[in-house]
């Protein structure tokens, strides 16, 4: 049989098992320190404010590649600049060749934005190819800004919903506290260094707090069930346990979801690179959040200890199945 | 529960064999597909604008001009009931878009004017479908000799999606004689159409041929004042004045505002050149009724101009020679070879009830698309192998299974998205990779678990049984929040979130299949394959 010939090897443990770790000790640091993290983005939010991209923004973006030779960026400007279509940013883009050409969204409604664009292009014709054209207009940046915002509340209220389902009210409160720190501080960390912020790093949002409770569920579960085993042991305790017995997962898992998200920011290409920093990101708060902000609260929020006996009696006809 | 029954051993391979032959065309080029004999499948996935390069154009109508043609026919037609009913009436005014105020002469007669006010009402939708209800309200104003007729939400309603339609039709005419037809043209909302069009990245000839509502109309033009006069002095009732087409200061006409023949008439329109001049000229012909009404005009006019007027502009106001019975004539103007062949595919399609503003428009050149492909390819590939290094690190020949595991994940999913014909986008992949950091996920659940029931002190195979069993439950319940986020996005998102959550929850539906079921059966076919009579070492 093939099965025989499969070579036998051991993995290896990267994180020591018998280790416990006393996060519990730093919970009341991690809460003060998650607070102010999220005032602090929030701050930033409100004074710099989001760097909306085209989609949020109203507005135009045009993708250009120099026809020969490297994009002279300087020339581009002086020459866009002349046209008297308002501020007009110019960034490189990926190779040297390519350039990223914004304008802000003109006066004059749906037509303008059309009337600028066509400027643009036919002034750079000659020497550069259109490579992507993105024009939205005032009315639909405003439904896009909408729809992206209740899209991930509704997301989170989701999730909540499908926790408090599933576990205790303690549980949801836990959850819904940390995904919206995860959205709040990413969407901090994208204001002060002023990221653009457009419909793909919603989507990034979103995935984030799939992400993210994802963490907590498996945390979560673990503590449900030393909740049944461990009826005597003091709370923090056992909340400490369950963190340090899904420890290892979280780090594997963690581990490889940032190789595969470092490996399309460096090699998948300008266009979602916005999107994977906002996932990179991510994926770390979001880690961070399930241990210091989800466990802990259960803590504050005296978490029922003794489950009901139908719970109890499925767990164990469960068991029993099992055996037979 | 290790021991798997023959049937259902069958069932995962035949699932798997399944997945494999319904994704296999994706893996290879179209031209190597179709070249392939008739039973092998050769559905591909359709790639996304933003992969294979594409126009997406978003068009919104003017709900104000819809409002506002419909308001005006209603004054019309008001006026015209209650002539018939011998109402005497001292004003029609309109009040917004949506209401007209009616001034009685005697205000005794106002509840006969209701009643005759009633016949410009028409009933909405069909009885059957529940509408009931008319599209226009008529009732005593506050002033004992004023009688209101008001618009209805939902005839206002219906207006706009009739027109909708009208100009998705329209539109659906216009583009496909541009010659391309793999476009698509769908309703968005109330008010809006959304025009995808694969391969296309020259969006100026297609914005063109639908930035017009190309209404054609042909005005008797007032015999003895000109636009010029009208303008100082007062415009006589039934005439308007005009601007014109022509850049050079071509000046204002003063015309009948009803048309004497309208585009709806129009058989058919031909770019063409004059004999004569060699400038460029549309030929169209008209219909019997068009013909006829027609020629009665230029039978009783002979020696007066006419004007050809293209969406309230004039565009020439030749004298009229001789009756033109035959019904087919030309139109010349400020045109071009190009303008002429536009606005005669604009005249044949049909003029558009309203004009379409462009609100959103993404066009993505086919050189960018392919760039998109290669990198998501390269991405995929070195994160693919990092996350095969790092399993198969961490957990030895199990971690082996967790890679086969992992590909029939990834093909099952393929093979899904190519069955319900989903378009595979840049955001696709990266929902594409998330699945696969899912299923990941729950293989390191289960081996963890596993590791921990070895460490309690259970035999092999009891640790194996109840790592899976017990790892199921945390499994089920994360991927089942994250599906629940998933629809979501689905539900609420648009464009590229959209494309998101498809394949991420495609990607989770698959995952506990693939990296539940398939890998339990691998260990234990590999149970089975150990030696007898000797101790078993977990590898993990």
């Amino acid at each position: 049989m093939l099965m025989k010939y499969v070579p036998v090897f051991k993995g290896m443990d990267f994180f020591p098992h018998d280790l416990r770790l006393p996060f519990m000790r730093y919970k009341g640091a991690a809460l003060i320190g998650s607070i102010v993290a999220m005032a602090i983005a929030l701050g930033l939010c409100a004074v710099m404010g989001l760097n909306y991209g085209v989609d949020f923004k109203g507005g135009s973006l045009i993708e250009l590649r120099a026809k020969t030779g490297n994009a002279d960026v300087s020339a581009l400007r002086t020459k866009l600049n002349a046209l008297g279509v308002g501020n007009v940013q110019i960034q490189e883009f990926g190779s040297p060749a390519d350039v990223l050409v914004r304008l802000e969204e003109q006066p004059g409604g749906e037509l303008a934005q059309q009337a600028s664009v066509k400027k643009v292009t036919e002034a750079i014709s000659a020497d550069y190819t259109e490579r992507r054209v993105e024009v939205v207009g005032p009315a639909v940046s405003s439904e896009l800004r909408m729809t992206g915002f209740i899209a991930v509340a509704a997301g989170i209220l989701a999730i909540v919903g499908y926790v408090w389902f599933r576990f205790e009210w303690q549980f949801a409160v836990g959850a819904v506290l940390s995904l919206t720190h995860d959205v709040v501080v990413v969407a901090g960390i994208f204001a002060l260094f002023q990221f653009e912020f457009d419909l793909s790093t919603v989507a990034a949002l979103l995935t984030i707090l799939g992400y993210s409770v994802n963490d907590t569920v498996v945390v979560s579960d673990r503590i449900r069930e030393n909740l049944r085993k461990f009826k005597k042991m003091e709370l923090n305790e056992l909340l400490n346990l369950s963190i340090n017995e899904t420890l290892s997962r979280t780090i594997l898992t963690g581990m490889t979801a940032i190789a595969v998200l470092l490996s399309l920011y460096i090699f998948g290409g300008e266009v979602i690179r916005s999107f994977n920093l906002a996932m990179l990101l991510g994926v770390i708060i979001g880690t961070y959040s399930s241990i210091f902000i989800a466990a802990p609260l259960l803590g504050y929020l005296g978490v029922k200890r003794d489950w009901s006996d139908a719970l109890a009696k499925a767990v164990a006809s469960g068991k029993t199945k099992a055996k037979a | 529960m290790l021991h798997f029954t023959r049937a259902k051993i069958l069932a995962i391979v035949l699932t798997c064999l399944a997945g494999l032959i319904v994704a296999l065309p994706n893996f290879f080029s179209k031209s190597t597909v179709e070249s392939w004999p008739w039973f092998m499948p050769k559905h591909q996935l359709a790639l996304g604008l933003d992969l294979q390069g594409g126009a997406h154009l978003l068009l919104a109508m003017d709900q104000d001009e819809i409002k506002k043609d419909w308001i005006n026919n209603l004054r019309d037609e008001s006026r015209k009931v209650l002539r018939e009913a011998k109402i005497g009436f001292a004003g029609i005014g309109t009040q917004g878009l949506t209401q007209l105020v009616i001034k009685l002469a005697k205000p005794e007669e106002r509840d006969a004017a209701i009643k005759a006010l009633n016949k410009v009402r028409q009933p909405l939708g069909s009885m059957l479908m529940g509408g009931g209800g008319y599209d226009v309200d008529v009732f005593a104003g506050p002033d004992p000799s004023t009688v209101i007729v008001r618009e209805s939400e939902q005839g206002i309603r219906q207006r706009v999606s009739n027109a909708a339609s009208a100009s998705i039709e329209t539109v659906n005419r216009r583009v496909n004689n541009l010659g391309t037809s793999e476009s698509t043209i769908v309703r968005q909302g109330a008010d809006r159409i959304l025009i995808q069009f694969p391969g296309l990245t020259d969006t100026k000839e297609l914005k063109k041929l639908i930035g017009e509502t190309a209404k054609l109309t042909f005005h008797e033009v007032h015999p003895s004042m000109s636009g010029e006069d009208a303008k100082l002095g007062t415009v006589p009732p039934g005439y308007k004045i005009f601007p014109s087409d022509k850049s050079e200061g071509g000046g204002d006409y003063l015309l009948r505002e009803q048309p004497v023949v309208q585009g709806e008439d129009l058989a058919d329109a031909q770019p063409g050149f004059d004999s004569r001049t060699g400038e460029a000229v549309i030929n169209f012909r008209f219909n019997q009724a068009g013909a006829r009404k027609f020629g009665n005009f230029t039978k009783d006019h002979v020696g007066r101009p006419f004007a050809i007027v293209l969406d309230n502009k004039v565009l020439s106001a030749p004298v009229i020679r001789e009756p033109i019975l035959g019904g087919s004539g030309q139109i010349s103007g400020n045109f071009t070879v190009e303008s002429t062949n536009t606005l005669a595919v604009q005249l044949r399609s049909g003029s558009l009830p309203t004009k379409l503003t462009i609100v959103e428009e993404r066009t993505v050149g086919p050189s960018l698309g392919a760039d998109s492909i290669s990198a998501g390819k390269d991405a995929g590939l070195i994160g693919g192998i990092a996350v095969v290094c790092l399993t198969i690190l961490a957990y030895g020949t199990f971690g082996i299974f967790a890679v086969v595991g992992l590909l029939v994940h990834l093909i099952l999913t393929i093979a899904l998205m190519t069955l319900i014909g989903s378009t595979m986008t840049l955001p696709g992949i990266a929902g594409l990779v998330l699945g696969v950091a899912m299923a990941v996920d729950a293989n390191v659940l289960v081996y963890e678990r596993i590791r921990e029931e070895l460490r309690v002190g259970k035999s092999p195979v009891s640790a194996i049984d109840a790592g899976f069993a017990r790892a199921f439950i945390t499994i089920a319940d994360s991927q089942l929040t994250t599906l629940a986020c998933a629809i979501i996005m689905f539900w609420l998102g648009s464009g590229p979130i959209r494309g998101f959550a498809v394949t991420l929850t495609i990607g989770i539906l698959t995952s506990i299949f693939a990296s539940v079921t398939v890998v339990r059966l691998l260990i234990w076919y590999w149970l089975k394959a150990q030696p007898k009579g000797q101790k078993i070492t977990v590898p993990v």
